[in-house]
């Protein structure tokens, strides 16, 4: 079921360049959402909601302002896959 | 037999599934119920996403509540998936940050306030009334607005314009058959919840004054009254506001 880093890393840039067009290369671990990719916080909403879809795991809203960086969303995944 | 068996009813305010509609639209499902929803702009896609979490996935249609084209529209759009509506739930609130603070709101914040979440009410039922019929249920949910409390302010303002909109449908959509009530809820953990300033000062003391308590991570109780309000259950009942709080609105203190 848990996913490797680059997989969940992949499958979140997909996401993100969905909802804001940002170059899936560019969401890389060390990229601040806010800061770097100028995502918005509906935006934030948005791809919370489908990375709970896709990465089957739940990122309870209190979680989500400590997602500061692609790469801190990541590890949440990979440790709420188990 | 479920409570809303064969009933068809649009449900606005599905945002996450922490919403209050959700829950309503959730459980009028179980009990029978074919469900339309509606969100707008940018919310659109996580509304789609989060009717996915419904035991049943339900239409998604476009509607800003302040937008004259979306109303004016509704019942057409709506006419492609249901040939009628038995129940209809508000559940919109919208202020922008500065109308919680009372000293400084401008009128424009208030008048916004006012718009998207009293006005609303009334708007709505319009736009939806070509597809109700007798016995059509309109329900809304507000914030006690009795009271002035910590921190709703302006919010508050609207919410009490909200309650005299209820009591004027009442009067008017009565001779219909169309019945108007609200549903005065204690506070639930939502987005539009958070996004208010300070809104801990209502977590931390509901609880302590409800005589049943009260869990404001639980969006059922108010829904199961929604549900209930939808039902053939109360017949002769408009114009009402029913409180879900655990008891607050009937302490002293
Ligand atoms: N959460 C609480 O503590 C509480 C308590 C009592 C009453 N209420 C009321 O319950 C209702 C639902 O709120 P909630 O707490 O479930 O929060 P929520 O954030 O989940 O829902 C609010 C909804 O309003 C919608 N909305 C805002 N502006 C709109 C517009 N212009 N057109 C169409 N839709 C619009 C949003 O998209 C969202 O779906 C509101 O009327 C709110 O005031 C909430």
């Amino acid at each position: 079921m848990a996913q490797d880093e680059q997989q969940v890393l992949s499958g979140l840039a997909e996401i993100v360049n969905e909802e804001t067009g940002v170059d899936a290369a560019d969401v890389q671990p060390d990229k601040s959402f806010t800061e770097d990719l100028d995502i918005d916080s509906l935006s934030m909403m948005t791809i919370v909601v489908n990375a709970e879809e896709k990465f089957g795991v739940t990122i309870p809203d209190d979680e989500v302002k400590n997602l500061t960086t692609v790469g801190d969303a990541v590890k949440y995944i990979q440790t709420a896959q188990g | 037999m479920g409570l809303l068996e064969g009933k068809k009813l649009l449900v606005t305010g599905v945002l996450m599934d922490s919403s209050i509609a959700f829950h309503v639209a959730r459980l009028a499902q179980q009990e029978g119920a074919e469900v339309v929803l509606t969100s707008f702009g940018r919310t659109m896609k996580i509304t789609r996403t989060i009717s996915r979490r419904l035991p049943t996935t339900p239409e998604v249609v476009e509607l800003d509540v302040t937008s004259t084209d979306d109303l004016d529209s509704l019942a057409d759009r709506l006419r492609e998936h249901v040939d009628g509506l038995d129940g209809v739930l508000h559940s919109i609130g919208f202020a922008p940050p500065g109308a919680f603070n009372f000293l400084e709101g401008t009128w424009e914040d208030a008048s916004t306030a006012l718009q998207a979440s009293a006005y609303s009410l009334k708007a709505l039922a319009v736009a939806a009334l070509p597809l109700m019929h007798e016995k059509s249920s309109l329900v809304g949910l507000t914030f006690d607005a009795q009271f002035a409390w910590p921190v709703y302010d302006w919010m508050g303002v609207a919410k009490a314009a909200f309650e005299s909109t209820n009591r004027y449908l009442a009067r008017d959509l009565g001779p219909r058959g169309v019945r108007c009530n609200l549903v005065a809820a204690g506070p639930v953990r939502t987005t539009a919840a958070k996004s208010i300033p300070g809104f801990e000062t209502f977590e931390n003391t509901w609880g302590e004054r409800a005589p049943l308590g009260w869990d404001v991570r639980d969006a059922e109780p108010a829904a199961r009254a929604c549900v209930a309000l939808m039902s053939d259950w109360f017949p002769a009942t408009t114009g009402e506001i029913v409180h879900v709080d655990g008891g607050v609105h009937a302490m002293g203190q």
